[in-house]
C-alpha cells in the first residue's frame, strides 16, 4: 500500500468522524420536531404532503398500528415496481424497448428494493427501463431508507417516553426522513456527481465504432440521481449492471470517494441522532466508537490480506476483478464499507477478493449489519444486539437488567434474540438448502471451497439486506430469485417488528433512575463486552460453515490452490 | 446464624446418595422436557444408543449374532483394556452429561426436601383443647376453624396458628426456626402471633386461631421449600429464552453442517470415511448447546432459596428473592437495627460549681439498684470513667425508690447517721424540676441549657439531684451498632441508599443520621409517613425493600417491593410481607439483597462460561472432523492447522470435548449451590472482574481442560 492509499484512507476516516456528528445533531433535530437550517425551504414540502395524503401529523399510533402501516406502505411499494417491471413493455419512458421482467426476477427485484437489499440478478441497463428505474427502484430507494429511519425513530420513542402507549406517527417520520435528510443530501451529491461526469439523461443508448473497427452499445439513463440516492440510503442497487466499477456511475477519484463517503455517512451519523434522541450521547458514542472499530479491524485485515503477495502467482498481488484505475486500497475501503453498511453497491468484484478479505466482507454481514449498518437498520438492529448485551451484563452484576433506565425482561430478550438471529437461521438453512438440491449446485461458477462461499455469500447479502453480490454465482433462476426474496423478506421485516414490538414495550415502562449498581453502558467496558457478544454471536454461528468456505481456501492458497 | 439443629448445614452422605437415585428418576422425558437444554442432550444420547445399535447389527444381522457381536465387545474391553467404539464412548458420556445434569438438580432439591420431611414429622396431628363458652372441649386439630377459641397450657404444642388473645406465655420455636431458645409471647401489642405446631413451655396462653388446617404457616414452608422449582421466576424465564434460543440455532448450525460437509467432500473429491456420522455431530451439538448453565440454572434457583431459609428467612417466593437484589432504597428501622435497642450513659455533665466526681457517684448510688439496660450503663460508665464500685445498697440501709409513670424518675433514699435523710434522684428535667420545686429549690438555669444542647445532639439528658440541689446531667446516647457504617458505604457502593425510620424529633434522627452514615431518615414516623414515603420512592421508580413487625406495619410491607416481616411481629405483618426473617433480626435485609444479587451473578457467570467454553470445543471437533478434507495426496489436510491443542486423534479430541463437557457440569456443582461469591463492588468493577474470571476463564479453561482429558485417554489407552 503506498502512501497515496494511506493518505486517502485517512482522510475517509476522518471526514466520516467529523461529518457524522453534525448530520446526526442535525436529523435529531429533525426528528425532534424542531426547525432545522432548512426548515424555511422544507416545511411547505412536507405539509403539502400531509395535506394530500390526509396524514394528521399530530396523531399518535401504537406500536401494532405503526407497524401496521409500515407494512402497508412496503406491500404498495412491492407491488408497484412489480407492476412496473411485468409491463414495462406497455409504458412509457422505455427508448430500448426493453421486454417485460420474467415474473421471477420482477419478484425479486420489487423485494430487495423495498427491503433496502438492492439484490441484483440482472444487469439494469439491459433489462429495466428507464420508467422502472426511476419510478420503481428509485422511488424505493428512498422510501426503503425512509422505513429504516422511521423504524430507528420509533424505537428512540419507545427508550425515551415512560407509561405511554404510543410510539410516534409513521407517516410523520417517514415524510420527514425523506423531505429533511434524504431528499437534500441525494440532490446535492447527484448534483455534484453530475459535474463530475456521471450521466443523467433520459436519452436512449448511444452505439459507437471502437477504433479496432467493432461496434459498442453505450448505456444511458437518469444514472446520476440513482446512483446518489443508492450510495445515500445504502441500497446499493447500480444503475448499470457493473454498479459503482462503471465508468459512467463512477467515474473519478472524486466521485469515489463521495461515494464511497456516502455508504456510511447516513448510518453513522444515525448512531448520534440516537444518543441525542435517548438523551444519551456517551452511550451512543461508545457504540459509534464499537461499530468503528469493528469496521477499521476488518478494514485492516482486507488491507492486508488483498496487499501481501498471492503464493499462487509467484508473489503477484490480488488485482483479479478489480478497476486499475480505482485501485487496491479503495477497492478493498469500498468492500469493507459496502459490507458494514448493508449497502452492497460495488465497485470490485468481491468473488475475486482474496480469501481474507472475503471472508471480512462475509463477517461483517453475518454480525447483523450492525456494523453502522443500513439506514437506521444499522442502529436499531444494534441496539438488539445491546439489548441482549445488558441482559448478560445486568446477571453478571446482580441486578435484573436495564437499558437507559428501562427494565429489561423477557419480553425484550425474546424479540432481541428473533432480531438478531432470524437473519442467521435464513442463512443456514437456505445455504444448507441450495447446496443438496441440483437446482442449487448447478449455480456455482468456481466448486470447491469457493462455491461454498458464493453461495453462502448471496444468502448472507439477502437475509441481512446488504444485496452486495460475491458475484460467480447466477442466480437469474426461479429457484434462486424466489430463495432469495424470501429471505430478503423474512430477513427484514423478522428484524423489524420484534423491534417495534421492543419500543411498544418500553415506551408503556416506568423509567428507573441510574444507581452506582446500574452497570453503565456509557463505558468503554460496555463496549467491548458488546463487540465481544457480537463476534461471538456470529462467530460461534457462523465458524463451521467458514471453516469449509474461506478459512480452508485460505489455507489452501498458502499451499498454492486456488479456486 | 444460629446453631440449627434441625438444617441441613451441608450435604450429608444420604441426600448425596437419595440424588443419585433422582438422577437416573428424572431421565423421564416428561421431566426432562421441561429444560429445553438438557432435553435435547437426552435426546442426542438416545439417538446415539440407536446409532450404536445399528453399528452392531451391521456388523450381525440376526439377534444371536448381535449378542455375540457385544460379548466380543465386552472381551475385548476385558482383555485389552480398549473399548473399541467411538460412538459407544461418546453415547456413555453424552448420558453421563445428563445424568450430572439432573444429579445437580436433584442434590439442591435434596436438602430442600430433607427439610421440608423434618417440618412435617413435627406436624402431629394434636388434640386442640378447644374454647366453647368458656367450656373446654377436646376436638383433634384437623377439626379447628378460624375464630375458634383454643387453650394451651405449658407441655402443649399449637394446634394451628393463632394470636394470643388472653395471657402470656414462653414458646419453644424450634420446631420453625431451629433457635433452641424459647421466646415469649403475649396477648395484646406486637408480639401476639404463635405459629402451629410450637411448643408452649411454660404458662397459659388464650389462642384464637386465625388458619384454615392446610394454609398455616407450617404448610405454606412446606410448600415453599418443595415447590421452590415450579415457579419460574422472571429472569429465569428471560434466560430460558436465551438459552432455548442458542440451542436451537446451535441445532441448525450441526443440522446444516452435513450438507456443507457432503459438498465440500464432493467437491474435494474426498474418498474417506463420511465426515460427519450422526454420532460426532450430536456430540459437536451437545458440546455447543449451553449444557454447563442449562444443567445446573434449576439448581441455582433451588440453592438460592435455600441459602434463605438456612438464614432463617422464608421467601413467600422466587420472584420476591429475586427482586431483593434490585432493591435500591432500604427502609431500616432506627432501634434494633441500626442503633442497640437501648439508651446508653455516655457522659456526666456535671452542674457549675460540683465536681464530676460527685455527681458520678450519685448517679451511680441513684441507679445502682435500677435493672433497666440505661440504669445498668449508668453504673458502668461510673465505673469505667471514674473508678467507682458498686456499693451494697442493704449495708447502708438504702431504700430504693423505683421509677413510676407518675413520678418519671427513680432513685434510693439513704439514711444518714443524724443528717437528713440523702436523697438522690434522677429523671428527666421536667420531673426533676418539679420534684426539686416541691423540695422549696430551684433547677439552675445552665443545667436546663446543657440539658437543651444534650438533646439537640441527639441524646436524652437525665437530671440527677440530690434532695434541692442539681449535681449535673447524664448524658444517654443512641449507640450505633458497630460496623454499621461500614455496612452503609458498602451499600451504597451496591447502588442502595438506606433510610432510617424512627419515632424521635428530627433534631435527634439527624444526629443519628449522620453518626450511623445513613442517607436519610424520616423524623417523627408514623406508619402512614412510611407507607408515603415508599409510594413516592416507587413513584421514582426506585425499589423499596423495608423490615416491619407491628400490625401497622402491615400496609407498607406489603406495598414494599421487598417486605420482610419479624417472626416475632402480628399475624397481620407476616401476612403482609413476601418474607418472614424468623430470626427476627432486621439487619438481615441486607443479607437478604446479598442472596438476591447472589443467584442473579450466579446464572450470569455460568451463562458467560458455557457460552465462551464453545471455542475451544470447536478447534477441537472441527479439525477431527475436517481434517482429512482437501488434502494432498500423502498430505495432511488444511484444516488440521486449526488443531491448535495438538489431540492425540480426531477419535480422542471428540471424545476428550464429550468427556470435558459432562465433567465441568460436575465440577461446577458446588459453584452452584454456594453461588458466586458476592462482593459489595461497583457494577462496572464487579462486571469487569466476572467478565474476567468467567468470560476469559471461560475461553481458556476447556483448551486447557480438553487437552488433559486427551492425555489421560491416551495414557489409559481408550482411544
Amino acid at each position: 500500500m503506498n502512501d497515496n492509499a494511506v493518505t486517502e484512507l485517512g482522510l475517509y476516516v476522518a471526514v466520516l468522524a467529523l461529518a457524522s456528528p453534525l448530520l446526526g445533531f442535525y436529523c435529531a433535530r429533525v426528528f425532534s420536531g424542531l426547525r432545522t437550517a432548512g426548515s424555511r425551504l422544507l416545511e411547505p414540502l412536507e405539509r403539502l404532503a400531509y395535506r394530500l395524503c390526509g396524514i394528521d401529523p399530530a396523531r399518535e399510533m401504537r406500536w401494532t398500528e405503526y407497524t401496521g402501516a409500515l407494512l402497508a406502505f412496503n406491500a404498495l411499494g412491492l407491488l408497484v415496481v412489480l407492476v412496473l417491471q411485468l409491463f414495462q413493455m406497455y409504458l412509457p419512458l422505455n427508448p430500448q424497448h426493453l421486454p417485460n421482467v420474467p415474473w421471477h426476477l420482477a419478484f425479486n427485484t420489487a423485494v430487495s428494493f423495498m427491503t433496502n437489499t438492492n439484490w441484483q440478478s440482472y444487469a439494469g441497463e439491459s433489462t429495466l427501463s428507464y420508467l422502472t428505474q426511476m419510478v420503481g427502484l428509485g422511488v424505493q430507494n428512498f422510501a426503503s431508507a425512509a422505513t429504516g429511519i422511521a423504524v430507528l425513530v420509533a424505537l428512540t420513542r419507545g427508550l425515551r417516553c415512560t407509561m405511554t402507549a404510543t410510539i410516534g406517527n409513521f407517516w410523520v417520520d417517514l415524510t420527514r426522513a425523506t423531505v429533511y435528510v434524504l431528499l437534500p443530501l441525494a440532490l446535492v451529491l447527484a448534483v455534484v456527481l453530475v459535474g463530475q461526469g456521471v450521466v443523467q439523461s433520459l436519452a436512449p443508448a448511444r452505439t459507437a465504432t471502437t477504433l479496432a473497427g467493432q461496434t459498442q452499445m453505450l448505456p444511458l439513463g437518469p444514472a446520476a440521481s440513482q446512483v446518489a440516492i443508492k450510495q445515500l440510503g445504502s441500497n446499493g442497487g447500480g444503475y448499470f449492471g457493473a454498479n459503482s466499477a462503471h465508468p459512467f456511475e463512477n467515474p473519478t477519484p472524486l466521485t469515489n470517494f463521495l461515494e464511497a463517503l456516502s455508504i456510511l455517512l447516513i448510518p453513522s451519523a444515525l448512531v448520534f441522532t440516537f444518543g441525542m434522541l435517548v438523551k444519551a450521547r456517551r452511550h451512543a458514542l461508545i457504540v459509534w466508537v464499537a461499530m468503528s472499530g469493528l469496521f477499521l479491524v476488518g478494514l485492516g485485515v482486507a488491507l492486508w490480506a488483498e496487499s501481501s503477495a498471492n503464493p499462487a502467482l509467484q508473489g503477484l498481488g490480488f488485482w483479479e476483478g478489480k478497476e486499475t484505475r480505482i485501485g487496491l486500497a479503495n477497492s478493498v475501503l469500498w468492500s469493507t464499507a459496502t459490507t458494514a453498511a448493508s449497502s452492497g453497491s460495488v465497485n470490485a468484484m468481491h468473488a475475486s477478493l482474496s480469501p481474507l478479505a472475503a471472508l471480512v466482507a462475509l463477517v461483517n454481514m453475518v454480525m447483523g449489519e450492525v456494523v453502522f449498518g443500513g439506514v437506521g437498520a444499522g442502529m436499531y438492529g444494534m441496539v438488539m444486539f445491546v439489548i441482549i448485551t445488558v441482559f448478560i451484563a445486568g446477571l453478571m452484576v446482580g441486578r435484573t437488567p436495564e437499558y437507559l433506565g428501562k427494565k429489561i425482561e423477557a419480553f425484550e430478550v425474546r424479540m432481541a434474540l428473533i432480531a438478531v438471529l432470524a437473519p442467521t437461521v435464513l442463512i443456514l438453512i437456505c445455504t444448507a438448502w441450495a447446496l443438496s438440491v441440483p437446482g442449487g449446485r448447478a449455480a456455482i461458477l468456481n466448486p470447491g471451497p469457493h462455491g461454498l462461499m458464493e453461495v453462502l455469500y448471496a444468502f448472507t447479502s439477502a437475509a441481512n439486506n446488504n444485496g452486495s453480490a460475491f458475484a460467480g454465482l447466477a442466480t437469474n433462476t426461479a429457484y434462486y430469485n424466489v430463495l432469495l426474496a424470501a429471505c430478503m423478506l423474512v430477513g427484514r421485516f423478522a428484524v423489524i417488528i420484534p423491534v417495534l414490538a421492543v419500543a411498544g414495550s418500553l415506551a408503556r415502562k416506568k423509567s428507573i433512575p441510574p444507581s452506582p449498581g446500574t452497570f453503565p453502558t456509557d463505558r468503554p467496558l460496555f463496549g467491548v463486552l458488546l463487540v465481544s457478544v457480537i463476534l461471538i454471536v456470529s462467530a460461534l454461528s457462523f465458524f463451521p460453515v467458514l471453516c469449509l468456505g474461506s478459512v480452508v481456501e485460505y489455507l489452501l492458497m498458502q499451499g498454492g490452490r486456488v479456486f | 446464624m444460629s446453631a440449627h439443629g434441625r438444617h441441613v448445614a451441608g450435604i450429608s452422605g444420604r441426600i448425596a446418595r437419595q440424588a443419585l437415585l433422582d438422577a437416573f428418576r428424572k431421565l423421564g422425558p416428561r421431566q426432562q422436557a421441561r429444560n429445553p437444554v438438557m432435553f435435547v442432550t437426552e435426546i442426542g444420547a438416545a439417538l446415539t444408543t440407536l446409532v450404536l445399535f445399528q453399528e452392531i447389527f451391521q456388523r450381525a444381522a440376526a439377534l444371536p449374532y448381535t449378542l455375540a457381536v457385544a460379548l466380543m465387545l465386552l472381551r475385548t474391553v476385558i482383555a485389552t483394556g480398549r473399548v473399541p467404539s467411538l460412538t459407544l464412548q461418546i453415547d456413555v458420556w453424552l448420558w453421563f452429561t445428563v445424568l450430572f445434569a439432573n444429579f445437580a438438580e436433584a442434590l439442591a432439591e435434596g436438602r430442600g426436601k430433607a427439610q421440608a420431611d423434618a417440618l412435617r414429622k413435627g406436624r402431629r396431628d394434636v388434640i386442640a383443647r378447644k374454647l366453647v363458652n368458656d367450656v373446654e372441649t377436646r376436638v383433634p386439630g384437623c377439626e379447628l376453624r378460624p375464630d375458634d377459641l383454643v387453650v394451651c397450657e405449658a407441655g402443649d404444642v399449637i394446634p394451628s396458628d393463632g394470636e394470643i388473645v388472653d395471657g402470656i406465655a414462653s414458646i419453644d420455636e424450634s420446631a420453625i426456626t431451629g433457635e433452641s431458645a424459647p421466646v415469649i409471647r403475649e396477648s395484646g401489642g406486637d408480639r401476639s402471633a404463635v405459629i402451629g405446631g410450637t411448643r408452649v413451655i411454660s404458662d397459659r396462653v388464650v389462642i384464637r386461631i386465625v388458619a384454615a388446617q392446610g394454609a398455616t404457616f407450617i404448610d405454606k414452608m412446606i410448600a415453599l421449600i418443595e415447590g421452590a422449582r415450579r415457579q419460574k421466576t422472571p429472569n429465569e424465564i428471560a434466560l430460558g429464552i436465551l438459552l432455548f434460543a442458542l440451542t436451537l440455532v446451535f441445532l441448525l448450525v450441526v443440522a446444516t453442517l452435513r450438507p456443507f460437509a457432503v459438498y465440500s467432500e464432493q467437491a474435494a473429491g474426498y474418498a474417506g470415511a463420511p465426515t460427519t456420522p450422526l454420532a460426532v455431530l450430536i456430540a459437536l451439538l451437545v458440546c455447543l448447546i449451553p449444557t454447563t448453565i442449562g444443567g445446573l440454572l434449576t439448581a441455582i434457583g433451588i440453592s438460592g432459596i435455600d441459602r434463605l431459609i438456612r438464614r432463617n428467612v422464608l421467601a413467600m417466593s422466587g420472584r420476591a428473592v429475586e427482586a431483593a437484589g434490585d432493591i435500591d432504597v432500604l427502609l431500616l428501622d432506627k432501634t434494633g437495627t441500626i442503633t442497640l435497642g437501648n439508651r446508653m450513659a455516655s457522659a456526666f455533665l456535671p452542674a457549675p460549681g460540683v465536681a464530676v466526681e460527685l455527681l458520678a457517684d450519685a448517679a451511680q448510688i441513684a441507679s445502682l439498684a435500677d435493672e433497666t439496660p440505661e440504669g445498668r450503663s449508668i453504673v458502668v460508665l461510673a465505673k469505667e470513667a471514674f473508678g467507682l464500685r458498686g456499693r451494697d445498697l442493704q449495708k447502708m440501709g438504702a431504700h430504693f425508690v423505683p421509677f413510676s409513670a407518675r413520678t418519671q424518675m427513680s432513685g434510693v433514699d439513704i439514711p444518714s447517721s443524724g443528717g437528713p435523710v440523702r436523697m438522690v434522684r434522677k429523671g428527666s428535667m421536667n420531673a426533676i424540676a418539679a420534684h426539686i420545686a416541691a423540695l422549696g429549690g430551684t433547677l439552675p438555669s445552665e443545667v436546663k441549657a446543657s440539658a437543651d444542647s444534650v438533646a439537640r445532639a441527639g441524646g436524652t439528658p437525665l437530671i440527677v439531684a440530690e434532695n434541692t440541689r442539681a449535681l449535673g446531667i447524664i448524658h444517654l446516647k443512641d449507640v450505633v451498632k458497630g460496623g454499621m457504617r461500614d455496612r452503609f458505604a458498602q451499600l451504597r457502593t451496591m447502588g442502595i441508599r438506606t433510610v432510617m425510620v424512627t419515632g424521635d424529633n428530627a433534631l435527634t434522627a439527624a444526629a443519628i443520621a449522620a453518626e450511623a452514615g445513613v442517607d436519610d431518615f424520616i423524623a417523627e414516623a408514623t406508619p402512614e409517613a412510611k407507607l408515603k414515603r415508599i409510594r413516592d420512592e416507587q413513584a421514582k421508580g426506585h425499589l423499596v425493600a423495608m423490615t416491619g413487625d407491628g400490625t401497622n406495619d402491615a400496609p407498607a410491607l406489603a406495598q414494599a417491593d421487598v417486605g420482610v416481616a419479624m417472626n416475632t411481629g402480628t399475624q397481620a405483618a407476616r401476612e403482609a410481607g413476601n418474607m418472614v426473617d424468623l430470626d427476627s433480626n432486621p439487619t438481615k435485609l441486607i443479607e437478604i439483597v446479598e442472596v438476591g444479587k447472589q443467584i442473579l451473578i450466579t446464572r450470569g457467570a455460568l451463562t458467560t462460561f458455557s457460552i465462551a467454553n464453545d471455542v475451544a470445543k470447536y478447534f477441537a471437533i472441527l479439525p477431527a472432523m475436517f481434517g482429512a478434507l482437501y488434502a494432498g495426496a500423502g498430505q495432511r489436510g488444511p484444516l488440521l492447522h486449526l488443531d491448535v491443542m495438538h489431540l492425540h486423534s480426531p477419535a480422542s479430541a471428540v471424545l476428550s470435548a464429550v468427556i470435558y463437557n459432562a465433567l465441568i457440569i460436575v465440577a461446577l456443582i458446588p459453584l452452584a449451590l454456594h453461588g458466586v461469591k458476592y462482593r459489595s463492588l461497583r457494577a462496572s468493577a464487579l462486571l469487569l472482574r466476572n467478565l474476567l474470571v468467567y468470560g476469559l476463564g471461560g475461553v481458556v479453561a476447556p483448551f486447557i481442560g480438553i487437552k488433559l482429558i486427551d492425555m489421560v485417554l491416551v495414557t489409559c489407552n481408550l482411544v
